[in-house]
């Protein structure tokens, strides 16, 4: 029998990556009758599918967006754990992105495709580390695929904020994070950096962020900034999700310095573009450098490329005689869904 | 160099004018001299090395990346110098593994000033290697002379003079007498030395500034107390006499900001040698002696091109504007002319103290006993009331042929003495009303600088039956007068209303009930023959946006028509 052809077992389709033997769809744009899962943030997880395949995490927190009745089934899967279905192996390899975030490795016919979703290669406090997983085609992302991202070390960026905070005793620090998973490990950061004091929360990151806690994650005593005076504010650190920075809401701090951690801080227009004083460049995706470094340790052949700038990694991939090809997958990543998440998640928290 | 780019870094962020001057003083009282001084020098454009043309840091790059990465990475970013930094392959080696240390401000200074161009490209690929990401973005904006980080001179002038408690006004008096790294400066800021004196035999006086006149301001002001003139479209200029203590010529033309433009503009200098003669007795019996000797004066103006008596448009002395040296043909096509409306010194005395009404007096005189072609009078407008100056502003054609010249009204107050920077109430300025039309959106480009990734220039239309059918024909392109959540929302809809891409252009839909209506405003139109409407605008800007408004609702390119002809029939009456 001829070896299966890669776009055989996956293909993109409207509905999202669809895998025909297997009889499921990866990360979905619209509602499908099985969903394979990759990671918790609404542009990969998207409620009304039938049946949704998940790590325990990932299906946590669509329950804490979503409520009760976001599919109509749900299984759990750990990271290692295979299952079969309809011919095609499912495992899940852990992603690095945020809790929970995992790549989907289906292999079929004795060929290998790993979807990797969102990923980093980084030290990531809050979330098992990146796995690199052999395959024979690696689908990536490339939300930060040009050379111009190379996000540094991340401990120097909390280092920077500390040291304003040291510096501006009479303001307060906002610092915009998105509120699942950037905002719990900017936290987990600032206590690795020594930082103990209370750190406070805009409440649409209350309920996300007690989730990280009840999964055991060190995030140290937080506190909610509603309520508080605002001299007593003076000193003090605040995560809020990107879109409360620039709004009504931070009228309740003294003088604040307006911090954004965030890949996209790299460049100077879109930190001044939303009036960020302090550029914190802290990225839960992986920049060129991970981009590429990953890519030639999966040893795949041929590599699809999703989301984001697909026409310099692509470029690159073929100088480096590696097949590539733009995945056509539309709906994700497009640079505000991050934030739309969060509008979504402070819907429910209030603020 | 570091410290240096982490100042310009921070600046660039900082949008407070006073955290930016505590930022400045900050750095200038923890970095010693020269550095210190250089970084001043930089800050207020008072370098003087061969800058490095962006197609040397292009080079540099192109000889280190991909050039496709490269390319996709400069449209994204949209900014050469950040992009080269952030691609640039950093060095691992760091200085214990006997990589050398980054340069200072003054090394690189001080190098750029004798290097020769053949070796700069190996000296500057040198420094990239040595500094981090932000020291090469400061270095590549330094070298190519484009800092534009938002402090004006005049900000960086009063950080230094906050250090030693200094008003910004004696720092500016002196300032053309000094010269990089500003030793003395330094040294009397932090009261280690007397006060520099300024031996620069023409100084620049720091200018006079106007305030926007509102409506409502009329009702508190009474005509009788003030004087107008019309408000030219030129450059404001201050022409400055005077000779060195060799009796030598020393006159010099300088902008608003005290920077010496003399040298563009040499057609000029000879109507600013005047000559004072006096006689000389010798005690024999020989003939007296004649002699001559320049004489000091300092006329506040505008800088207009003047063809054939006929002030031109702006457009047409952007041509003499930002030029080092200029050849004998721009001169020839460009004739320079300077419309003198103040006199701040006559030699004799400095003017400044007298009321606005004694030193138009000595102006008049002052232009008349000058004579010169070159140089002329800025008329008065005559008005009892406010109602009066209302309709000259609305018809300037009492200013003759140079009516299309005129951009308002300037309204000084005649007992007002002239000080520097913008006193309140004294000097208002009354534009005329800009010009609206709705136009529909069509094309649209990325910007650069701060709005790189953005889709922020705009090109927009009006509607014209071309061959029996309504067709929309571009008149003109705009790239500002929006606000930065207005970019936002037209940048979200260019991405989702794209019909096609031609490279960089983004073609938008522009349909009769499909597209984005904008209202542009702009200062006057012209016939021209580059554009397929046969109509140009003068500085175009957005003024709001019509979400409301359907696209076969804008206007037609009739309208602009009539604009024209009755902008011409004002000029005939």
């Amino acid at each position: 029998m001829p070896a299966m052809r890669p776009q055989d077992i996956l293909m993109p389709v409207a509905a999202g990556l669809c895998c025909k033997p297997g009889g499921f769809h990866i990360d979905p744009v619209r509602p499908v009758d099985r969903a394979v899962i990759t990671h918790g943030h609404s542009d990969h997880a998207r409620p009304g599918h039938g049946a949704v395949l998940a790590t325990q995490e990932t299906l946590d927190i669509m329950r804490l967006r979503y409520g009760d009745g976001f599919a109509g089934a749900t299984q759990a899967i750990s990271y290692g754990e295979e299952i079969r279905l309809g011919g095609v192996s499912i495992k899940f390899h852990p992603a690095g992105h945020v809790l929970g975030s995992a790549q989907v490795a289906v292999t079929h016919g004795g060929v290998r495709i790993v979807a990797s979703g969102d990923y980093k290669d980084v030290r990531d406090p809050t979330c098992t580390p990146f796995e690199v997983v052999p395959c024979d085609v690696f689908i990536t992302e490339a939300t930060f695929g040009l050379p111009v991202f190379r996000h540094g070390d991340a401990a120097c960026e909390v280092d920077k904020l500390l040291a304003s905070v040291a510096l501006f005793p009479d303001r307060a620090h906002l610092v915009g994070a998105y509120s699942l998973g950037k905002a719990q490990r900017v936290i987990a950061l600032i206590r690795e950096a020594g930082y103990g004091t209370p750190i406070y929360l805009h409440g649409a990151m209350a309920k996300v962020t007690q989730y990280y806690q009840s999964r055991g994650i060190a995030l140290g005593e937080l506190r909610p900034a509603r309520g508080m005076k605002k001299a007593d504010l003076a000193g003090t650190v605040t995560l809020a999700p990107p879109t409360a920075i620039a709004d009504l809401w931070t009228r309740r701090f003294p003088d604040p310095v307006t911090a954004f951690a965030s890949g996209w801080m790299r460049l100077r227009a879109r930190a001044r573009q939303r009036g960020v004083e302090l550029p914190l460049v802290i990225s839960d995706h992986a920049d060129w450098d991970g981009l590429t470094r990953t890519i030639a340790a999966t040893g795949a052949g041929e590599i699809w490329v999703t989301h984001g700038q697909e026409d310099a990694l692509v470029h690159w991939c073929t100088t480096q005689g590696l097949v590539a090809r733009p995945l056509a997958l539309v709906g994700y990543g497009d640079e505000d869904s991050e934030e739309d998440d969060a509008a979504a998640l402070g819907e429910e928290g209030g603020s | 160099m570091n410290r240096f780019a982490e100042l310009l870094d921070r600046l660039a962020y900082e949008p407070g004018r006073n955290n930016k001057l505590r930022l400045i003083t900050a750095y200038f009282r923890e970095t010693p001299d020269p550095d210190r001084g250089y970084a001043l020098a930089a800050l207020t454009g008072a370098l003087s090395f061969k800058h490095a043309k962006p197609a040397l840091v292009r080079g540099l790059i192109a000889a280190r990346a991909d050039p496709v990465l490269f390319a996709l990475s400069y449209d994204y970013v949209g900014d050469l110098s950040e992009t080269v930094a952030l691609m640039w392959p950093s060095a691992l080696m760091r200085e214990h593994d006997g990589k050398p240390p980054p340069p200072t401000l003054t090394d690189v200074v001080t190098t750029l000033r004798t290097l020769g161009k053949a070796e700069l490209p190996a000296q500057l690929a040198r420094w990239l290697d040595e500094l981090d990401e932000i020291g090469r973005w400061a270095l590549l904006k330094l070298v190519t002379g484009a800092m534009r980080i938002g402090v004006s001179a005049r900000l960086a002038k009063t950080a230094a003079a906050a250090l030693g408690d200094k008003d910004t006004h004696d720092v500016e008096l002196i300032w053309p007498g000094l010269a990089p790294p500003y030793l003395d400066l330094f040294a009397w800021l932090e009261g280690r030395a007397e006060k520099p004196v300024n031996r620069i035999p023409a100084p620049f006086r720091p200018v006079m500034l106007a305030h926007a006149i509102e409506d409502a301001d009329f009702a508190r002001l009474d005509a009788s107390d003030f004087t107008a003139e019309w408000k030219w479209d030129g450059i404001r200029v201050q022409a400055v006499g005077g000779c060195d203590e060799h009796g030598n010529d020393a006159s010099r033309l300088y902008s608003r900001t005290g920077e010496d433009i003399t040298s563009g503009f040499p057609d000029l200098l000879p109507s600013l040698r005047l000559q004072e003669s006096s006689e000389v007795t010798l005690d024999d019996s020989r003939k007296p002696l004649r002699t001559f000797r320049h004489q000091a004066f300092a006329i506040d103006g505008e800088l207009l091109v003047v063809r054939e008596g006929r002030v031109q448009s702006f457009n047409v002395l952007q041509q003499r504007l930002n030029r080092k040296t200029v050849t004998p043909r721009l001169m020839k096509e460009f004739p320079i002319h300077l419309r003198a409306y103040d006199l701040l010194d006559d030699g004799d005395n400095d003017l400044r103290e007298l009321p606005f009404d004694d030193r138009r007096r000595r102006l008049v005189d002052f232009i008349a006993a000058l004579d010169d072609p070159r140089i002329d009078l800025s008329p008065q407008v005559p008005f009892a009331t406010w109602g009066e100056l209302a309709a000259a502003r609305a018809d300037p054609a009492a200013a003759g042929t140079d009516a299309d010249a005129v951009e308002g009204i300037m309204l000084k107050r005649r007992d007002a003495p002239y000080l520097p920077g913008r006193p309140k109430g004294l000097w208002w300025k009354w534009k005329r009303d800009p010009h609206v039309i709705d136009a529909v959106l069509m094309y649209a480009q990325r910007g650069h600088g701060k709005r790189s990734s953005y889709y922020s220039d705009y090109t927009f239309g009006v509607w014209t039956e071309a061959d029996g059918n309504e067709q929309l024909v571009p008149v003109g392109k705009a790239y500002f007068g929006f606000t930065d959540e207005e970019l936002l929302r037209i940048d979200r809809f260019v991405r989702r209303n794209t019909t096609e891409s031609f490279g960089p252009v983004r073609h938008v839909v522009h349909e009769p009930d499909r597209g984005l209506v904008l209202e542009v405003a702009f200062e006057g139109l012209q016939r021209s023959a580059r554009h397929r409407s046969g109509v140009a605008m003068r500085f175009p800007r957005i003024s709001r946006l019509r979400w409301d408004k359907p696209p076969r609702e804008a206007d037609r390119l009739e309208t602009l028509e009539r604009m024209l002809a009755s902008a011409a029939a004002a000029r005939s009456a």
